[in-house]
C-alpha cells in the first residue's frame, strides 16, 4: 500500500513532481559544480603563478658569493662551484616529482663578441630551451620554455642540440642584429635564431644551449645553478619549523607535505653537493595569493550551497503545501501523522536520488565546461564526491519539506478538504 | 442604543465617501500581506535572499580585482629605472618618482658597487633606503633592520665570509675603507643574500656613487601602470623605463582567470536565485486562485486584477531588492574582512539592476500564472476544480 501510494502520486502529479524535480537537479547541479571547481581551484591558480618564475633555486654548496649587478654577472668564470649536468634529471626522481612543472639549468659565461672591429664583453646564458631527458622510464621536456613562460622570442626557438642563439633585444639593438644573421663570439660563428625579448637581464645577454655554454667555458657537463619550478602549498607555521628538531612521525608528515621547505630539501637529496632554497619574492608571494583566491572560491561556494539549498527548499515545501486535500482525505481515511508523514518524505527522498543523480551528472559536464574554457584543462571530479552530493541533496529536501509536511499533517481533515485554509 | 450605532454606519459612509477612489486597491495590498502573512513572508524571504546573494557576488565581482591587484603588489617592484648604459640616475629622480606615483604606490632606490673586504674578496655593497625597501620587498626575510650609522643588512650568504663572529668588518672602495657592523641579515634566495646593504647617505658619502636604479612598485590597473611608465619616461629623461615583465604578465593571467571564475559562479548562483524565487512567488499566486475568483466575480476587470497583482508583485519585489541589497553589501563586507581582511567598498551602482532585476522576475511570476487563470471562469475555481 505504501509502496503504491508514492508510486502513484509520481505516476499521477507529473507536472508537480517534474517541478520540484527540476529544483533539485538545478540546485545539485550548481553545488557539484561550484564543489569542483572550489577542490580544484588551487591547483589551476597555483599552474597560473608559475607564470611568475622558478621559486627554487639549487646551487652547489661550497659556491662563492654571487657578484651580480644589475643582471651582469662579475663573477670570474672559473670562480666557484658547479653542480653536475648529469644529476639533473633525477629531479624528477624525487617525492614530490609531479609538483615539479618544469626545471631549467643556468650557466653564465663570459665572451667577447666581435662587432665593428672591437671585442665587447657580453654574458653568455648556456640552459636548456625544450629539452627532452629521461629520468628511468619516464620521458619529459623541460627548460626555460616551461619555467619562463614570458620569455618572447621573434624568430625561432634554438634546438638544445644545435649551435644557434638567441640575442637578447637590448643587446640586438646594439649590434645591430637581427634572426638569420651569423654572429662572431669567442671566435666561433654562430647562427642567430630570434630575437629574445625578456624585460630583464637576459635583454643584454646572449642565451645558448648549455652544451655550447659548457664548450666555451673548457668544462664539460657542468651548470651553475638550475631554477626549479614546482606547485606548492602555501606556508604555514608548521612548514617553518625546523625539520631536524622533529619526531619520526611529525617529520613524514612535513616531509609528504609540498611545503617549499620540504621540496628544497628533497632537491638537496637528489642533487649531490648541493644547496636548494626558496626564491622567496616567488614562493612566498604566491602562497598569500592562492590563499586569497582559494578562500574566495570556497566562501563563494558556501553561498552558492545555500542558494541553491533553499531553492530545493522552496519548490519542496510549495509542492507540500498544494497537496494538503490529499492529506485532509488519507487522515479522514484514517491514516496517521507518522504515515503521513512519511509517504511525504519517502516521495522527497527518491525525488533527492533522481535529482541529485541527474543534478550531478550536469554539474560534472558544466564543470568540465568552466575547465575548459577558463583554464584550458580538465577539472577532475573525485567519484567520492557523489555520495556526499546525494547525502546533502536529500537531507535539504528533507529539510525544505519538513516544516510544510508538519504544517499539512497538523491540519484538520475536515478545513483541509473543504479547501478553507 | 439605535443612535450611535447608526451614527457609526454614517460615519463609515462618510469616511468612506472622502477617502480617495484608489485606496481601495492599496488597502487590497495591504490586507493581503497583512491576511497571509506567513506566505508573503517566505515569498519576500526568498527574495531578499535572492537580491542579497546577488548584490554580494556583483559587489565582489567588481572589488576582487582591486582586492587582489593588492596582493600582487607584495610581489615587489613591477617597473624599474635605471640610469642609460650603466650611468648614475640625477638626483632629483626619486623625488620626481614620489610625485609621479602620488602615493600610489613605492619606489626604493639602489646604488652598487662592488667592494673588497681585508681579505680581498669580492662582494656587491648596495646602498637603499631601508624604511622603502621594507614596504616594496615584503618578502625579505630580515632578522633586525639596521637602524644607526655604520649599521649593515648582511646577506645570509655574505655573513660567514664578512663577519663570521658578529665582529665589525671593514669595506674597502677605491682606496676608501669603511667599518661597519652587521645589525642583521637578509634572506631572499636570490641575488640580495650575497650582498652587503648599507643607508643610501652613507652608501653615497663613502663611494660618491649616486643610486643608478630605482624600484618602483605602481598600483593599480594595467593602464595605469602603463600610464605611470610613460609619465616616468618624460619626467626623468637619463633613465630607462622597464616594466618587469613576469610580475605584470602573471597578475594578468591570475586576475583574468579569477575574475572569469568567480564570473561563471556569479551566474549559476544569480540563475538559481531567480529561480528560487520565480517557483515561490508562482506558487503563491497560483494558492492564490481563490481570490482572484472572488474578485472576478465580484466585478473586477481583468485590468484592475493585473494591475492588483503585478503591483503586489513589484512590491514585494522593490522591498526584497532593499533589504536584500543591506544584506548583500553586509555578505560581501564581511567575506572581503574575512578573505582580504579589507572591507569591499559597497558600490552603489549595483543597485539600480538589482532593483529592476528583482522587479522583473517578481513580475515575471505574478504574470504566468495569471495568464493562466484568465482563461478559466470563476466558478470553477471557487468550486475547487
Amino acid at each position: 500500500m505504501f509502496v503504491r501510494l508514492v508510486y502513484e502520486s509520481f505516476r499521477r502529479q507529473q507536472r508537480r513532481k517534474l517541478l520540484a524535480g527540476a529544483a533539485i537537479t538545478l540546485g545539485v547541479t550548481v553545488a557539484t559544480a561550484m564543489i569542483a571547481v572550489a577542490t580544484d581551484i588551487g591547483d589551476k591558480i597555483n599552474r597560473e603563478l608559475r607564470a611568475i618564475g622558478a621559486n627554487l633555486v639549487v646551487t652547489p654548496q661550497e659556491d662563492s658569493l654571487d657578484l651580480e649587478i644589475g643582471g651582469v654577472n662579475l663573477k670570474p668564470p672559473s670562480d666557484g662551484a658547479f653542480l653536475n649536468e648529469a644529476d639533473l634529471p633525477s629531479i624528477k626522481g624525487t617525492f614530490w616529482h609531479n609538483n615539479i612543472t618544469g626545471f631549467a639549468p643556468m650557466l653564465p659565461v663570459n665572451a667577447a663578441v666581435q662587432h665593428a672591429g672591437k671585442n665587447l664583453e657580453v654574458t653568455l646564458l648556456g640552459t636548456y630551451f625544450a629539452k627532452r631527458l629521461k629520468y628511468g622510464t619516464e620521458e619529459f621536456t623541460t627548460g626555460v620554455r616551461t619555467t619562463y613562460p614570458w620569455w618572447k622570442v621573434s624568430g625561432s626557438w634554438p634546438d638544445d642540440e644545435s649551435r644557434d642563439v638567441l640575442v637578447g633585444e637590448r643587446l640586438a639593438e646594439r649590434l645591430g642584429q637581427k634572426p638569420g644573421d651569423t654572429l662572431s663570439i669567442s671566435g666561433q660563428a654562430l647562427h642567430i635564431s630570434g630575437i629574445l625579448s625578456s624585460g630583464g637581464a637576459e635583454d643584454d645577454e646572449i642565451v645558448a644551449p648549455l652544451s655550447l655554454a659548457q664548450q666555451l667555458l673548457g668544462k664539460p657537463g657542468v651548470v651553475r645553478r638550475v631554477y626549479v619550478s614546482a606547485l606548492t602549498k602555501p606556508e604555514d607555521a608548521f612548514a617553518r619549523r625546523d625539520p631536524k628538531s622533529m619526531s619520526g612521525a611529525i617529520y613524514d608528515r612535513w616531509y609528504c607535505t609540498p611545503y617549499p621547505q620540504a621540496i628544497a630539501l628533497q632537491l638537496t637529496e637528489a642533487i649531490p653537493h648541493s644547496n636548494a632554497t626558496q626564491i622567496r619574492q616567488v614562493s612566498q608571494n604566491e602562497g598569500a595569493v592562492l590563499t586569497r583566491i582559494e578562500g574566495l572560491i570556497f566562501l563563494i561556494t558556501l553561498a552558492a550551497l545555500f542558494a541553491s539549498a533553499l531553492a530545493v527548499s522552496a519548490a519542496m515545501a510549495t509542492t507540500v503545501f498544494e497537496r494538503r486535500t490529499e492529506v485532509g482525505l488519507m487522515k479522514a481515511l484514517g491514516a496517521g501523522k507518522l504515515i503521513v508523514a512519511s509517504v511525504f518524505f519517502a516521495e522527497a527522498a527518491l525525488l533527492a536520488l533522481i535529482g541529485g543523480v541527474a543534478g550531478f551528472a550536469i554539474g560534472t559536464v558544466l564543470a568540465h565546461q568552466i575547465g575548459h574554457s577558463i583554464f584550458n584543462s580538465d577539472i577532475s571530479i573525485p567519484p567520492v564526491l557523489l555520495p556526499v552530493i546525494l547525502a546533502i541533496a536529500v537531507m535539504v529536501t528533507f529539510a525544505g519539506s519538513a516544516a510544510a509536511i508538519r504544517r499539512a499533517v497538523g491540519l484538520d481533515p475536515v478545513y483541509a478538504l473543504r479547501g478553507e485554509l | 442604543m439605535s443612535a450611535p450605532m447608526s451614527h457609526q454606519a454614517r460615519d463609515l459612509a462618510a469616511r468612506r465617501e472622502h477617502a480617495p477612489h484608489r485606496s481601495m486597491l492599496l488597502r487590497m495590498l495591504v490586507r493581503a500581506a497583512i491576511l497571509r502573512r506567513g506566505r508573503a513572508a517566505s515569498a519576500l524571504f526568498a527574495m531578499v535572499v535572492a537580491a542579497a546573494v546577488t548584490t554580494a557576488m556583483l559587489n565582489l565581482y567588481v572589488d576582487v580585482q582591486a582586492k587582489l591587484r593588492r596582493e600582487f603588489r607584495n610581489y615587489g617592484a613591477n617597473i624599474i629605472l635605471v640610469g642609460r648604459n650603466g650611468a648614475s640616475l640625477p638626483a632629483e629622480s626619486l623625488g620626481r618618482v614620489d610625485s609621479v606615483l602620488a602615493g600610489h604606490g613605492v619606489a626604493a632606490p639602489f646604488g652598487v658597487v662592488v667592494a673588497r673586504t681585508l681579505q680581498g674578496q669580492a662582494i656587491v655593497v648596495a646602498g637603499t633606503d631601508f624604511d622603502r625597501i621594507r614596504e616594496l620587498n615584503k618578502w625579505w626575510s630580515v632578522t633586525n633592520w639596521p637602524a644607526g650609522s655604520q649599521q649593515a643588512l648582511v646577506g645570509v650568504r655574505a655573513l660567514p665570509l664578512v663577519s663570521p663572529k658578529n665582529q665589525p668588518f671593514e669595506l674597502s672602495f677605491q682606496g676608501k675603507t669603511l667599518t661597519v657592523t652587521a645589525a642583521g641579515t637578509v634572506q631572499t634566495g636570490a641575488a640580495e643574500d650575497s650582498r652587503i646593504y648599507l643607508s643610501l647617505p652613507e652608501f653615497v658619502k663613502w663611494t660618491g656613487v649616486q643610486p643608478s636604479t630605482i624600484e618602483v612598485g605602481a598600483s593599480g590597473s594595467p593602464q595605469e601602470v602603463a600610464a605611470v611608465m610613460t609619465k616616468l619616461g618624460q619626467q626623468i629623461p637619463a633613465a630607462e623605463v622597464r616594466p618587469v615583465r613576469q610580475i605584470m604578465e602573471g597578475e594578468a593571467r591570475v586576475l583574468g582567470k579569477t575574475r572569469a571564475t568567480l564570473l561563471a559562479a556569479a551566474a549559476l548562483i544569480i540563475l538559481t536565485a531567480a529561480l528560487c524565487v520565480l517557483a515561490t512567488l508562482m506558487g503563491w499566486v497560483f494558492d492564490r486562485r481563490r481570490d482572484f475568483a472572488i474578485m472576478k466575480a465580484l466585478g473586477a476587470s481583468a485590468r484592475l486584477l493585473n494591475g492588483f497583482f503585478a503591483m503586489e508583485a513589484a512590491a514585494l519585489g522593490a522591498t526584497g531588492a532593499i533589504i536584500g541589497f543591506a544584506l548583500g553589501i553586509g555578505i560581501a563586507a564581511w567575506i572581503g574582512r574575512a578573505n582580504f581582511h579589507a572591507a569591499v567598498a559597497p558600490r552603489f551602482s549595483v543597485f539600480p539592476v538589482i532593483l529592476l532585476g528583482s522587479i522583473g522576475v517578481t513580475l515575471l511570476s505574478a504574470i504566468l500564472p495569471i495568464s493562466l487563470l484568465r482563461r478559466v471562469q470563476p466558478a470553477v475555481i471557487l468550486r475547487g476544480e
